[in-house]
């Protein structure tokens, strides 16, 4: 594979974009299916703490922060080199271990197709979600009338 | 002043005992679970999370339940769970132009791109209860809207688009003031460093976010009665989902966190223009967690509101006193300071009753002249309260 280095993060990045939206149940029903795991070790166990999360005034100008939320953090070391992190909004360490140990494995370009193959489902379910949701909305569409005050 | 006091113990144990069983009712109806609370209480949810400041939707909806349902309680318990924790970091801004929008509906323009969704709302409905919602309905109630009949309009090969905001359509038009730039100047953080006057708009808006739907309704609603009179129309209210991001120093890049529901309000208001700036509209901004636009609205009122001196508009109303509003805004702060009250007072209130009994004597002392002999004094001055 001829890729940039922009390249591989970018698909890196939506990687981790996809495993912040799977639950722990899809997270670790992919991990399943890499079993026995390469050896690995933690770098850092999961631990909890906040993002603060910011707005801009007026949508698109100067930021301000709104408040923060809980982000769940953890990393595994491959045997082999590749260094697996994961950083994700809510509590769940479980969670958060099974998305680093994806992302570490994902890394190595042997297993790539196959950890992005584990997690089809996932994709397929949010895309669903998003349809379904845009439709429903779209379903509240109004067109309103201004009615003509008949005075002169 | 307050003055420390110990004892009690076995009282408060006692107390803490009757609230738990107090707070689980009757124990012959199904204790409620935390799920059900986040799924089906959202918007008392969505209340806490913002003014709790803290985005996490089972620890707003634990809350809730071990508050018995008092929203400010549950506040309280959630900011207080956010200190236990550490800040990873900040995250980017959130594009609030990419959402992925629930609903969306303006006041100013009838035809705008992307048509106005009015979504799960309550405007509309004509607030009489509903009987069908007193018992567990196995399918869906009558009343109900449909919404699947009409679902078809979208299909999967017309995927959502992204809808301009509305300010950016007058904007081309240069007839509304542009968002103040990002010059790349950190945002004040009222978590960090505690709020100071003059607060710049940063520190205003991140005050009002996490302030009391209650207080900013009041003030919004002061203002269109005149106290502060800005002429505002609803430019924007959106709804929906947006991507969380965060830069994340070990890797080298911003990490997608995930999702989170937000609540936007462009509020446009008029301006007579000054010697510099022609007449044009003026905006104020609502950004608030969850859903919640009563919020997001008044918050946008008073957020124009305190700009009065940068648009070179009189102060004249309580909505324009930064100090005043930014003070008080804050529920948890507030109830803290009320309710202290309730607390055990007994030596400052000793000291202030000696000191009132002293007051009175002297005061009584020119009048006891007259019918000197007839009563104590200090017998005449219950009598005086009594007739009060």
């Amino acid at each position: 594979m001829n890729e940039s280095p922009d390249d591989a993060t970018a698909r890196r990045i939506e990687m981790m974009r996809l495993l912040s939206r799977a639950t722990r149940e899809e997270l670790e029903a992919a991990v399943e299916r890499f079993a026995p795991l390469p050896p690995m070790r933690e770098l850092r166990a999961p631990d909890v703490g906040l993002a603060m999360l910011r707005g801009r005034v007026g949508g698109d100008g100067s930021p301000f922060n709104i408040g923060e939320a809980t982000v769940t953090r953890a990393a595994v070391q491959l045997e082999a080199g590749a260094t697996g992190v994961s950083y994700m909004l809510g509590r769940e360490p479980e969670r958060a271990r099974a998305a680093a140990i994806l992302d570490a494995l994902w890394q190595d370009e042997a297993l790539r197709g196959a950890v992005e193959l584990a997690l089809a489902h996932v994709r397929r379910r949010l895309d669903d979600e998003v349809t379904q949701g845009a439709a429903k909305t779209e379903a509240t569409k109004v067109n309103f009338f201004t009615m003509v005050r008949g005075e002169d | 002043m307050y003055v420390a006091v110990k004892g009690g113990e076995t009282a408060i144990r006692n107390a803490h005992a009757l609230l738990a069983e107090t707070r689980r009712g009757n124990p012959d109806v199904p204790e409620i679970g935390i799920d059900q609370i986040a799924e089906q209480l959202t918007l008392a949810v969505d209340r806490i999370m913002a003014e709790g400041c803290l985005y996490d939707r089972s620890l707003a909806a634990l809350a809730l339940k071990q508050a018995r349902g008092d929203l400010i309680e549950a506040i309280f318990l959630v900011r207080a769970f956010r200190t236990t924790l550490p800040r990873f970091g900040y995250a980017q801004p959130v594009e609030t132009g990419a959402m992925r929008v629930r609903r969306r509906v303006s006041a100013t323009f009838k035809d705008l791109p992307g048509g106005q969704v009015l979504g799960p709302t309550f405007d509309y409905t004509h607030r009489l209860l509903d009987p069908s919602l007193a018992t567990f309905a196995a399918a869906p109630a009558k009343s109900a809207p449909a919404a699947r009949p009409a679902a078809p309009s979208v299909t999967p090969a017309d995927p959502p688009v992204a809808m301009a905001r509305v300010t950016d359509l007058l904007g081309d038009e240069g007839l509304i003031e542009a968002s103040p730039p990002d010059d790349g100047t950190e945002p004040g953080d009222i978590t960090r460093a505690p709020l100071a006057f003059p607060a710049d708009r940063s520190v205003r808006l991140q005050n009002l976010a996490r302030g009391d739907e209650g207080f900013l309704l009041a003030l919004g609603y002061s203002t269109q009665r005149g106290y502060a009179r800005t002429h505002p129309f609803v430019g924007e209210v959106r709804i929906g989902e947006v991507e969380v991001s965060m830069f994340v120093e070990e890797l080298g890049f911003a990490v997608p966190l995930g999702e989170i529901r937000l609540t936007e309000c462009q509020m446009v208001t008029q301006f007579h223009g000054s010697a510099q700036v022609p007449p044009q509209f003026t905006r104020g901004y609502g950004l608030v967690f969850g859903q919640s636009e009563r919020k997001a609205m008044s918050m946008a009122l008073v957020e124009r509101a305190l700009r009065h001196a940068e648009l070179g508009e009189e102060k004249s109303a309580p909505a324009q006193d930064a100090e005043f509003v930014l003070s008080h805004s804050d529920n948890v702060q507030a109830t803290g300071f009320v309710e202290h009250l309730k607390l055990p007072h007994y030596v400052d209130f000793q000291a202030e009753l000696d000191l009132v009994r002293r007051m009175r004597a002297s005061h009584n002392q020119p009048e006891d002249d007259q019918d000197a002999g007839d009563r104590p004094a200090s017998d005449k001055g219950e009598h005086a309260e009594a007739a009060e």
